[in-house]
């Protein structure tokens, strides 16, 4: 029972990875771009939502409302600003733009907020039990796991089904082609991102209602853990990503429960190692062969 | 004059500009610090300065020559550190002390580095692009997690070793060199700003020597068109590691020559923004430019301490250069006007010759 209650609070974890790593994943495989000023975002989300809850009293739908349109302008504005002239730059050059986002969002909520760290108000407590009490989950796990799979298949559909995620996937292929289409590939990108961060703000109140304190780098943790997540499952996959990070979650929950608090961080690493050694491409993703 | 010529002669100019930045460099600082014209503040960050230096140079020759990404070298910098400071420990216990030390340190700090780079790089060169980089960034945590648990202590019946928990007792007079969370406590300080002019000159040789090797040509070869590299036989794997390793035994002197700079630090000094610190230091300087390295580290270390007048502005401010920096050197026009300025004083130049 003990392994099924880890099992399930790993599921939980895993999915608030896999929302980050979606649009971590989303957005490179679009713009071909690490980005990571994602786990910043995460961060802004979880300000806003903090201010939005506590400063303006406002309840908790209509505060996930605020943080995720503040998350989405945020997302865009960064793009339009910093990446959008860097189209045709160096990987490297946008990846060190990236790090210079970062770098700003962090110092920037550091002057605004104060670096202390601030208590996230109570969400969602409570749990039942099941198996006769012998097991018991917590809501708040229930809720985050439902929220991912809702936002995995919703995602799933708009890249399939609809004439935008159609544009997003000839982007995703060949950007020159796209644009011959008539594709206006630059809204794209936007709306890409407008995505990713909207997604972000949503994984800010989930982690904030696990972790409930808010400082400013907080968001850099798990933006590595979401980066490998993508990683670990392919990244520019968007199952891949949700398999990756549910996977990770688990990993790391369990890893902590059996082996040891303080290693739990090398064994996740050790064990993207080993998966990416024998799927080079991670776990769905897919091998491009390079042609002469 | 021949002497001179051949110093700058187009295959020798670059080695020889940078040799004598550093040259120049030290010896401004050499005359500014017996003056007492250097504020302590800069004082205290040359020898820092050098080893990033030192380090920056290893990672620019596995970025900008051998086009892989790497997010951990500062990994290979806290392996060298770590091992100076067990071997530090055993020296100062037999009564030995000052450069001699220092000198074995950096040694066996960047041969260790350079070990377990080696033995890292059988994995992580397998894969390409991205799936490399996170696989470096992974290991690079990795080394900073396991170092975090590491427990060193040092006795009359020699080194004692503990991991996770620390359950060892030590006999009378020992002391603990890596006490986990707590770092490396204890060092006696020999590093010497003349000590990291003379480590970072012999990277520069080490950097150059490479370059311009047979195996050098192989690795740049190998970084332009892989495919085409391996068909005229050049071995991918073999050039990738030999670039590899050389990047990470440099980290490991660097580690090694940072530690002994102070009485102590902690394995999360070593953690992955360190490591993408070290990028922005190779980034910013240009890719497979050694010059362009130096000054880049040299201007990015000290730029935040200078800053300081601008309080806690200061991270904000170096930020908002750092993004403006890679936005002003990839505008589409500044880069055309620099070309066209550019033929222009090659075409007056041409005119002047005739």
């Amino acid at each position: 029972m003990a392994f099924l209650s880890y099992l399930i609070s790993g599921l939980g974890l895993g999915s608030v990875y896999a929302i980050i790593a979606l649009g971590y994943s989303m957005v490179y495989g679009i713009a071909k771009m690490l980005n990571f000023a994602h786990g910043d975002i995460i961060m802004a989300g979880a300000y806003a939502a903090f201010f939005a809850m506590t400063a303006a009293g406002m309840p908790l739908l209509a505060a996930a409302l605020i943080s995720m349109v503040i998350c989405t302008l945020l997302g865009v504005t960064i793009e339009r600003l910093a990446y959008k002239p860097l189209r045709q730059a160096s990987s490297l050059s946008v990846l060190i733009t990236a790090i210079g986002v970062s770098y700003f969002l962090q110092n920037a909520s550091q002057l605004m907020f104060g670096s202390d760290t601030k208590i996230f108000p109570s969400v969602l407590s409570g749990s039942f039990s099941l198996f006769n009490g012998r097991l018991s989950v917590s809501y708040l796990s229930v809720l985050t796991i439902v929220i991912c799979v809702v936002i995995m298949s919703v995602l799933t559909l708009f890249i399939n089904k609809t004439k935008t995620g159609k544009a997003m996937r000839a982007c995703s292929e060949d950007k020159g082609a796209a644009v011959l289409m008539g594709i206006n590939v630059d809204a794209i990108i936007s709306i890409t991102f407008a995505i990713g961060s909207g997604l972000a703000a949503i994984a800010a109140i989930l982690l904030c209602a696990t972790y409930p304190s808010v400082y400013p780098t907080l968001g850099s943790m798990p933006g590595i853990r979401a980066f490998t997540a993508a990683v670990f499952g392919g990244i520019g996959s968007i199952p891949g990503a949700f398999l990756g990070g549910l996977m990770l979650g688990i990993i790391e929950t369990l890893a902590k429960a059996y082996i040891s608090t303080q290693l739990s961080d090398a064994i996740v690493f050790a064990v993207l190692i080993i998966v990416l050694l024998i799927r080079p491409t991670g776990l769905l993703g897919k091998k491009v062969s390079v042609k002469v | 004059m021949n002497v001179i010529k051949n110093l700058f002669s187009p295959k020798k100019r670059s080695r020889t500009i940078s040799l004598l930045i550093v040259i120049i460099a030290y010896a401004i600082l050499q005359i500014m610090s017996s003056t007492h014209n250097i504020s302590r503040l800069l004082m205290s960050l040359l020898v820092p300065v050098c080893a990033y230096i030192t380090a920056a140079i290893g990672l620019n020759l596995n970025v900008g020559f051998s086009g892989e990404l790497n997010l951990g070298q500062a990994g290979f910098m806290s392996i060298g550190a770590f091992t100076s400071v067990i071997i530090a420990g055993i020296f100062n216990a037999n009564g030995i002390e000052g450069i001699p030390v220092l000198i074995v340190c950096i040694i066996c700090g960047s041969i260790m580095a350079a070990l377990i780079g080696w033995l890292i790089s059988v994995p992580v060169l397998k894969l390409q692009g991205d799936y490399l980089a996170i696989v470096t960034l992974a290991f690079g945590q990795i080394i900073m997690s396991l170092i975090n648990n590491l427990y060193v202590g040092l006795d009359a019946n020699g080194l004692h070793f503990a991991f996770v928990t620390n359950n060892m007792t030590l006999a009378e007079g020992g002391r603990m060199l890596i006490s986990g969370p707590m770092g490396a406590t204890g060092v006696r300080t020999v590093s010497t700003l003349t000590a990291g002019a003379v480590l970072v000159i012999i990277a520069l040789l080490i950097a150059y020597n490479l370059i311009d090797s047979k195996s050098g040509r192989a690795i740049t070869a190998a970084r332009d068109n892989r495919i085409a590299a391996e068909s005229i036989g050049i071995s991918i794997s073999k050039t990738k590691t030999l670039a590899f390793v050389v990047s990470a035994s440099l980290g490991g002197a660097a580690g090694a020559l940072y530690a002994l700079n102070y009485s102590s630090f902690v394995a999360a000094k070593f953690d992955f923004n360190s490591s993408i610190l070290l990028l922005v230091y190779v980034v910013l300087g240009g890719l497979g430019n050694m010059s362009g390295t130096i000054i880049s580290t040299a201007l990015l270390v000290v730029l935040p301490e200078m800053l300081r007048f601008l309080q806690s502005y200061r991270m904000l401010i170096y930020a908002i250069v750092l993004i403006a920096i890679m936005l002003i050197s990839n505008n589409e026009t500044l880069k055309t006007k620099a070309e066209q300025f550019r033929n222009k004083l090659g075409a007056s130049k041409r005119k002047g010759a005739e």
